[in-house]
């Protein structure tokens, strides 16, 4: 059996590692991918203030410290039986529009675009933002990184801080902006969208007009159907801040649609010896294996699965590119793993399109932002999509107010067990006869990139592919076969 | 493992120049038995004692630390014993937390002249903590990095 | 090859990723940086893998700026393997220098730990009993994972730092000074924080005067004055006792500063001196004042020891539950 060792993966919030067994005919046998990393945010918020959580749960993630915040503060609400007044709640999801923005475009443009803009084909040392600013102009990379400057702006102007940002505690949020900030953030809005509608139709000229790519898209290796997970509102429409958590199955059929508390009921998380992250499962279907389809539990939980989940969009422009993408890929639900980067774009035109929507309400500058909780706290439950999946927060405390209970259930960890099923299919498609080079590498960190596992970054000069090394060794440990993909070749420990 | 019986702790003590450090001498100087398990440190005043003292004390393989000054309303400064008693108070719920026993550390008063009660509260807090066994802070931290080459300095 | 231009290394410990993010918070001005240096390590956005480390001569890399802390092996030996490559190692961010959040594991220990994630906690189900190994079975072959710690350490508790730079994440303008005074070469003497030497207060814009109280608030329990020092309004801020340099973002929106740039110049214990500032705005004089008083205040551990918990002189909670027992190495179960 040889053995495979891609070691780490980044891209990921902390640390992974994939490990692929050939067998003697060097087709894959097995696949595994190990979370080597863990912190335990459930064991040591235990005996913290419940307030305290939006602050100590944003250390969870830098990237999407906003998501955990918000989830947070949503429980702490729960937990205080406390209704945010409407200004408030109007506040926070300005903030939380603005992060979405912010956090789809750093993804699309660094980590998903290159590998369409330049090809996947294409010499690894083009394949980043480098190789895309040089096909499409050196003014890309300048609109991306201001995008993420102004979005942070917003992000710091309501929330305190453009990284952990503060402002959002049980029942509101602590600080309210003033007429000439929701002016400045109108205008911020506004760019965002021109760069949503930009940003289309760069896909579309990119991508979508290329039949390569479709067809890569399309294609077997990319495909598995799991059950998608996403929030609504109460017409069904995707919502990122508040709603129920509705599931599909891969027929399209809802599954369940459940109200945070209950989320216990539908989810579990099951242990394997070999990582220290848990992999959630849809506990009426069941745990089958690292397997897809309908009598499998796993589920996903990304912007695509989002939009296979939900009825539409609640705004025009994204509602126009989420009908032409459906329509392209053949109706509802997509099963295209790589259809992701497509619903991620629609999905930050959403948060563009609704942003300006909140910020034009003259009452989102009110002072009327925060409630005093009266009830005694107990135990709450708190749900917001986060770039990367849904996110959930679940609180127990004692009658102060302390926490006894902390269970938290991540974005990226709902789609632990599909990336890794993603992995294996794309791996056993492209990996035939021991036959492994640069380009199969590179496939096999789209089938894992287009899940948008927690880390996003690299926006410009610096080279935003996935680092892997291939390392084949034989039954007595020699190496057979190095492969890598490296910007800077005087780096390479043996030359190619 | 520890016998309680047989230990025999070693208490650092912070006392103030005025007051409680007098009432040592007195007591040393009236010959009145107590245990020697006290490590004194003369403080001009407990209002001088930075929490950082018995920290530091804890860490470095103190069993106990016994601080002692002017009675409240005697201060030979006015108010440092006030400001001893605030901070005394903060510490103390935090050590709980930490997991030391509130015995541990404790906060009494003793004027120049009461070298008896000076004695007696050696002799009491020497007993609880005797009660309590060695707390051996250091062992909570045991080495755990298969790549030291030595255990590193922190100071 | 040679290169002309000093070369910068990136890693991530047991970190959310924040400090990353801050450096792409340079905006443009990362040009400065990917023109000032040769960026040869950094997992978090480019390809070079561990062997690429391994393989550099000593000292190779000039500057290695090291956020996360350190929590299990792996963090560990990437320590001890920058420390050994890089002539300039930085502790860049809260994590690194104190621990940060990951460090409050240092109120728990692995066995709490594993007992709730793999067992307790509502909506796991593990009948047979999983518990992560450090090396485990499968069909193909053995798979390993790194030894998780039961204490967090800094990661100057574990190979000797040149510099530290403060902050949960460190601001951008933070950063913007680090980069200066690491290219320009006017750096402090070794094992210094690189930031200014006063305390948050300073850079807060709210009106102090007589700081006096009779009772904490929680955040949620009163609409504080947005002009007036939050302390002083009774609601927990360690602003007093904790390095500026971020501008004091945080109270300037009504919520208190955490610590999170760490303790100013000469302090050992920072969760010792926010507790001195603390205590310093009582209004008692017995010690049942002082007591009514902290009554109101709940879990004073996790506010005065919230970033620099294993920076601490204690460094953690006891373990053993205070019993006399021998605390040894419960270690991670391998199989038989």
């Amino acid at each position: 059996m040889t053995r495979i060792s891609i070691d780490p993966i980044t891209r990921l919030e902390g640390h992974g590692k994939i490990e692929i067994f050939l067998d003697v005919q060097g087709n894959v046998e097995n696949c595994y991918f190990q979370v080597p990393e863990l912190r335990g945010f459930e064991v040591f918020c235990v005996g913290r203030p419940v307030e305290e959580m939006p602050f100590l749960t944003s250390r969870i993630c830098g990237v999407c410290p906003e998501a955990h915040m918000m989830a947070a503060a949503k429980a702490c609400d729960a937990l205080y039986k406390v209704e945010v007044p409407p200004a408030g709640k109007k506040l926070r999801e300005l903030l939380y529009m603005s992060f979405f923005v912010t956090d789809h475009t750093t993804h699309f443009y660094a980590l998903g675009g290159p590998d369409f803009v330049v090809g996947p084909d294409a010499p690894a040392a083009e394949r980043n933002i480098l190789g895309v600013i040089a096909k499409v102009g050196l003014e890309i990379g300048g609109q991306v990184i201001d995008t993420r400057k102004r979005n942070h702006r917003v992000i710091e102007m309501i929330g305190g801080r453009p990284i952990h940002p503060v402002a959002a505690i049980p029942g509101g949020m602590t600080h309210p902006i003033t007429e000439e900030q929701r002016q400045e953030i109108i205008a911020i809005a506004r760019k965002n969208i021109e760069f949503g509608q930009f940003t289309i139709s760069l896909f579309h000229d990119i991508v979508l007009k290329n039949t390569d790519y479709v067809d890569l898209i399309t294609s077997d290796g990319y495909t598995q159907k799991t059950y998608y997970m996403g929030l609504v509102d109460e017409n069904n429409h995707a919502n990122f801040y508040d709603g129920k958590v509705r599931v599909v199955g891969p027929d399209g059929v809802e599954h369940c649609k459940y109200a945070p508390n209950d989320y216990r009921e539908y989810v579990a998380e099951r242990v394997e010896p070999w990582s220290y992250l848990k992999f959630p499962y849809l506990k009426k279907v069941g745990w089958k294996g690292f397997v897809d389809g309908k009598d499998s539990g796993l589920y996903c939980a990304t912007p695509l699965s989002r939009l296979n989940a939900a009825d539409g969009l609640a705004t025009p422009l994204a509602q126009a590119e989420y009908e032409r993408m459906y329509e392209t890929l053949g109706g509802k639900p997509v099963h295209h793993t790589l259809a992701a980067h497509w619903a991620r774009i629609i999905e930050l035109q959403y948060a563009a399109e609704h942003m300006l929507e909140l910020a034009e309400d003259p009452e989102v500058t009110s002072s009327d932002i925060r409630a005093i909780p009266t009830e005694t706290p107990s135990e709450g439950v708190g749900i917001v999509e986060a770039p990367r999946g849904t996110l959930t927060h679940h609180y127990i405390t004692d009658e102060k107010g302390i926490l006894q209970k902390v269970n938290l259930i991540v974005g990226t960890t709902n789609n632990y067990a599909p990336m890794y099923v993603s992995i294996r299919r794309a791996a056993e498609a492209l990996i035939q006869n021991g036959n492994v080079n640069d380009g199969v590498l590179n496939k096999i960190e789209m089938a894992f990139r287009a899940y948008d596992p927690c880390l996003s970054c690299a926006t410009h000069t610096l080279p935003g592919q996935m680092p892997l090394e291939l390392v084949v060794r034989d039954r007595n440990g020699e190496v057979v076969h190095h492969a890598s993909q490296y910007v800077a070749p005087e780096l390479l420990a043996q030359p190619e | 493992m520890s016998d309680n019986g047989t230990f025999t702790p070693v208490i650092v003590g912070f006392l103030c120049n005025w007051c409680s450090y007098r009432a040592a001498d007195l007591a040393g100087t009236s010959r009145m038995g107590y245990p020697a398990t006290l490590r004194d440190i003369r403080i001009m005043c407990t209002g001088r004692l930075d929490p950082t003292f018995v920290l530091r004390a804890l860490q470095k393989g103190a069993d106990g630390v016994l601080i002692m000054g002017c009675h409240p309303g005697q201060c030979h400064y006015q108010e440092g014993n006030y400001k001893a008693i605030r901070r005394f108070a903060l510490l103390r719920r935090t050590l709980r937390q930490l997991g030391i026993e509130d015995e541990r550390v404790q906060l009494h008063w003793a004027s120049a002249a009461e070298g008896v009660q000076f004695a007696q509260t050696v002799a009491r807090v020497t007993e609880q903590i005797r009660q309590l066994g060695p707390l051996d802070w250091a062992r909570n931290w045991p080495n755990e990095d298969p790549y030291a080459v030595e255990e590193a300095v922190h100071e | 090859m040679s290169n002309q231009k000093p070369k910068l290394a990136l890693y991530w410990a047991s970190s959310c990723g924040g400090c990353e993010i801050a450096v792409l918070g340079l905006h443009e001005k990362i040009l400065n940086v990917a023109e000032a240096f040769d960026i040869v390590f950094w997992p978090c956005v480019m390809d070079f893998k561990y062997a690429d480390v391994e393989a550099m001569e000593d000292g190779e890399i000039d500057v290695c700026l090291f956020n996360g802390a350190i929590r299990n092996d792996e963090n560990a030996h990437m320590a001890h393997l920058l420390r050994q490559k890089s002539k300039v190692l930085v502790a860049f961010g809260a994590c690194s220098y104190g621990g940060s959040m990951p460090g409050l594991a240092n109120f728990a220990d692995r066995e709490a730990m594993f007992q709730w994630i793999y067992f307790d906690s509502p909506s796991t189900v593990n009948p047979d009993g999983v518990v992560p190994q450090k090396r485990s079975d499968v069909p193909e072959g053995e798979l390993r994972l790194p030894g998780f710690w039961n204490t967090v350490k800094t990661l100057a508790q574990v190979v000797p730092v040149d510099y530290f730079l403060p902050g949960c994440p460190p601001e951008a303008s933070s950063i913007e000074i680090a980069i200066n005074a690491i290219v320009s070469g006017e750096l402090p003497p070794p094992g210094s924080v690189i930031g200014p030497d006063v305390t948050v207060c300073d850079e807060c814009s709210r009106k102090k005067s007589e700081k006096k109280i009779q009772r904490f608030y929680r955040p949620q329990e009163i609409f504080p004055d947005p002009d007036i020092c939050l302390l002083e309004q009774g609601l927990f801020c360690a602003g007093i006792a904790t390095r500026s340099g971020c501008g004091a973002k945080c109270p300037s929106v009504g919520f208190g500063c955490r610590g999170c740039y760490g303790p100013n110049e000469g302090v050992l214990d920072h969760g010792a001196k926010i507790l001195t500032g603390i205590a310093s705005v009582l209004d008692a004089m017995t010690a049942e004042e002082a007591e009514a008083i902290l009554d109101t205040l709940p879990d004073p551990a996790g506010y005065l020891y919230r970033f620099h918990l294993p920076d601490s002189l204690l460094r953690r909670k006891a373990r053993g539950n205070g019993q006399r027992q021998p605390v040894g190495e419960t270690s991670q179960r391998e199989p038989a």
